[in-house]
């Protein structure tokens, strides 16, 4: 094995199975085969038996991070969980060179009624650090985790954001060859995830690094290379933005219809909109037709189009006021052509919602949350939350 | 973020995992299990630590709880027997005596029976999470044990020069049988931990077991010597234990040291091979449970 590979994962496979008590008793059957010395080696699947993994295979080499992405239950935490020696494969076979660090939960061992201070030493110790050591990084710690004042109140009166701070700073002082990183980031207020993000970065400059996290810019901003799962199976290796891409793909959810928030009130009767295209490519432009039916005559309106990506985050947004002094209604029906881009937008599946508001801006008689969808094919990567031109005709 | 270390060691530690049974590797295995048996020492020091500040810091009555069940024991047997409702025969030793120093001994050997699934089920999620020492678990609870026993050590004490019982120079040995009782529940108790892991029903079936195992033992009566009931001390391991620790702690003269040894030799081999049959189910453990 070259010498700068520290990770590398051959074929390996790994079942669960469905039914707790078969579960239960293949448990039993394989602790039992071991016993009497029989190499485990399973191809075949028993009854209710599945792949968590299949024919899993990659390397990983010192200075690399590694971005892990699949669905829930792709597979990540299996994987993860067979990296660092907690369960065996059923096949195949798993090299792990240097000392391994897991963030994959934070501030195991804590114990809720002992004191923060108490609880740095377990979960340090858990994690394989001294007494020496915790020592020595003891202010490092507190400091970073900024937990002074409550330093010697039991961990148990806590918020969620306290834990998990004090967690990923015991954590964080690890200096391992392999880390490996499970979506912890997830919590913790912006400002600290800053903090942890910069942590990570130093830690990775002289490990390998293996990241699981669903939020593609993170992926995007941290990883080299892109490991993509889908129902145990490998469906891409190797470069990030192919990788997010096919990730993207696997994960949209397609034409489910959010009315979740729709509404439609007086004075506006009726709402329609019909749209030119289901699909467009990267800076292409898009045609509109919303028909509104009001009681009353409506002046100086406001229309705001908001796109949402897969992650429900607005990708871009069209705001009318912009562009027009004065969007006036009829009573009756009006009919307002709306013509909107370039888009440029990132590949994947946007879900569109129209807003209309009063003159004032407080009242939205019109909110259609979602009500569209609009595929676009473009790069995988780059396009921040922008102001989409538009006019109507 | 991408600098490589210009210079790279070279001798890194290489962990290999495979579907293969440890089994066909036993000098691997042994190696291994010894390694992580010394680098679980601090661990298993602070999760005792832990637990112990935990257990009482809750509490009112704090460490008195240590106390209470062979007190509570004692009392209930003391009196039964005093008030002639059963009958004990001779003791050679005050009475509340016997009962007290053989329910502190069988105490010891309950705490070491329970403790290897108490702390494995109490820690799965973090065996599922974190690849620690799995011996530390262990040995924590052994400290333990110990712990316990040296809180009780107190009462006994007590009772000694409340009923001026004099102690023979043979309760120098007493450490030895302390020790046999403590590996004889250990090894039931790291033999059960897999199986009690995966089916509630091996810690269900434990307490019911123990209660019964209390009155099958010469705890709050003396070894019977006739046939059938002599069998207790014959088949019942915990028996030649127990007796002989209490005989070397009261009145130096010892019966049944063949059965203590044969008992102690068995039980050394048993623990060995629980401890590695304990090593080889974990990892088939966490993928059963997730967590």
């Amino acid at each position: 094995m070259s010498d700068d590979i520290l990770v590398k994962v051959e074929n390996v496979s790994k079942k669960f199975c469905r039914d707790l008590k078969k579960s239960l008793w293949y448990g039993i059957k394989d602790i039992g085969s071991e016993i009497v010395g029989r190499n485990n080696h399973q191809q075949e699947l028993r009854p209710k038996e599945f792949f968590a993994l299949q024919d899993i295979s990659f390397e990983l080499k010192r200075g690399e991070v590694l971005g892990l992405l699949g669905r829930n239950g792709a597979g990540k935490t299996t994987l993860l969980k067979l990296l660092n020696g907690l369960i065996k494969p059923e096949a195949g076979q798993v090299t792990m060179r240097g000392s391994v660090g897991a963030l994959i939960a934070l501030g195991t061992g804590f114990n809720p009624i002992l004191t923060g201070r108490e609880n740095i030493y377990i979960n340090g110790s858990v994690l394989g650090l001294s007494k020496k050591e915790i020592d020595e990084k003891f202010d490092e710690i507190v400091n970073f985790a900024d937990l002074w004042d409550f330093i010697d109140t039991p961990v148990q009166s806590y918020s969620s954001g306290m834990h998990v701070r004090l967690g990923f700073a015991v954590a964080t002082n690890l200096a391992p060859d392999i880390l490996m990183i499970d979506e912890i980031l997830a919590v913790g207020d912006a400002q600290f995830r800053n903090k942890c993000y910069n942590q990570i970065g130093k830690m990775a400059n002289n490990a390998a690094v293996i990241f699981v996290s669903h939020n593609m810019n993170d992926i995007a901003r941290i990883c080299d290379k892109c490991l993509v799962l889908s129902d145990g199976l490998i469906v891409h290796n190797g470069n990030v933005e192919e990788g997010i891409s096919k990730y993207l793909e696997d994960s949209d959810d397609g034409s489910v219809y959010d009315d979740s928030f729709e509404k439609v009130e007086y004075p506006v009767k009726t709402v329609k909109f019909e749209w030119s295209k289901l699909n467009i490519d990267y800076g292409e432009t898009i045609e509109l037709s919303i028909y509104i039916e009001t009681d009353k005559e409506m002046k100086d309106i406001g229309l705001q189009i908001p796109f949402y990506d897969n992650q429900s985050m607005v990708a871009g947004e069209w705001y009318s006021k912009r562009y027009h002094k004065t969007i006036n209604l009829n009573k009756g029906l009006n009919e307002l052509n709306i013509k909107l881009g370039p888009l440029y937008l990132k590949k994947g599946l946007y879900k569109i919602a129209i807003i209309l508001s009063d003159s004032m801006g407080i009242g939205f008689p019109v909110w259609s949350y979602k009500s569209h969808t609009l595929g676009v094919n473009g790069p995988a990567m780059g396009g921040w939350p922008y102001q989409i031109m538009g006019v109507v005709k | 973020m991408n600098q490589v270390k210009s210079s790279l060691p070279t001798n890194l530690p290489e962990v290999i995992y495979t579907p293969d049974s440890h089994l066909r590797k036993p000098g691997k295995l042994i190696r291994d299990m010894f390694s992580d048996l010394a680098k679980s020492k601090e661990l298993a020091w602070r999760l005792f630590m832990r637990n112990i500040s935990a257990m009482y810091r809750q509490t009112m009555l704090g460490y008195f709880w240590a106390f209470l069940p062979p007190i509570a024991t004692t009392l209930v047997w003391v009196f039964l027997n005093s008030q002639k409702i059963v009958s004990m025969g001779d003791t050679r030793i005050p009475y509340p005596v016997y009962v007290m120093i053989g329910t502190l001994l069988w105490q010891v050997f309950l705490d070491a029976l329970n403790s290897p699934l108490r702390l494995v089920t109490s820690s799965k999620a973090m065996l599922a999470k974190v690849n620690f020492p799995r011996e530390a678990l262990i040995i924590a609870g052994i400290y333990e044990v110990f712990f316990n026993l040296l809180i009780r050590a107190v009462l006994f004490i007590i009772i000694l020069i409340c009923f001026k019982v004099a102690v023979p120079l043979t309760f120098l040995f007493a450490p030895i049988g302390i020790l046999s009782l403590i590996m004889l529940g250990l090894m039931f108790g790291i033999l059960l931990t897999p199986l009690g892991i995966l089916y509630q029903d091996f810690g269900k079936g434990i307490m019911i077991i123990t209660s019964l195992w209390f009155f099958l033992t010469p705890i709050v009566y003396p070894p019977p010597t006739s046939f059938p009931a002599n069998m207790i001390t014959k088949l019942n391991p915990v028996s030649p234990l127990l007796v002989t620790t209490r005989d070397w702690l009261t009145i130096g003269s010892v019966e049944h040291l063949s059965g203590f040894i044969i008992v102690t030799v068995i039980t050394f081999i048993l623990t060995l091979m629980g401890w590695i049959f304990y090593r080889i189910s974990m990892p088939h453990l966490i993928a059963r449970l997730g967590a």
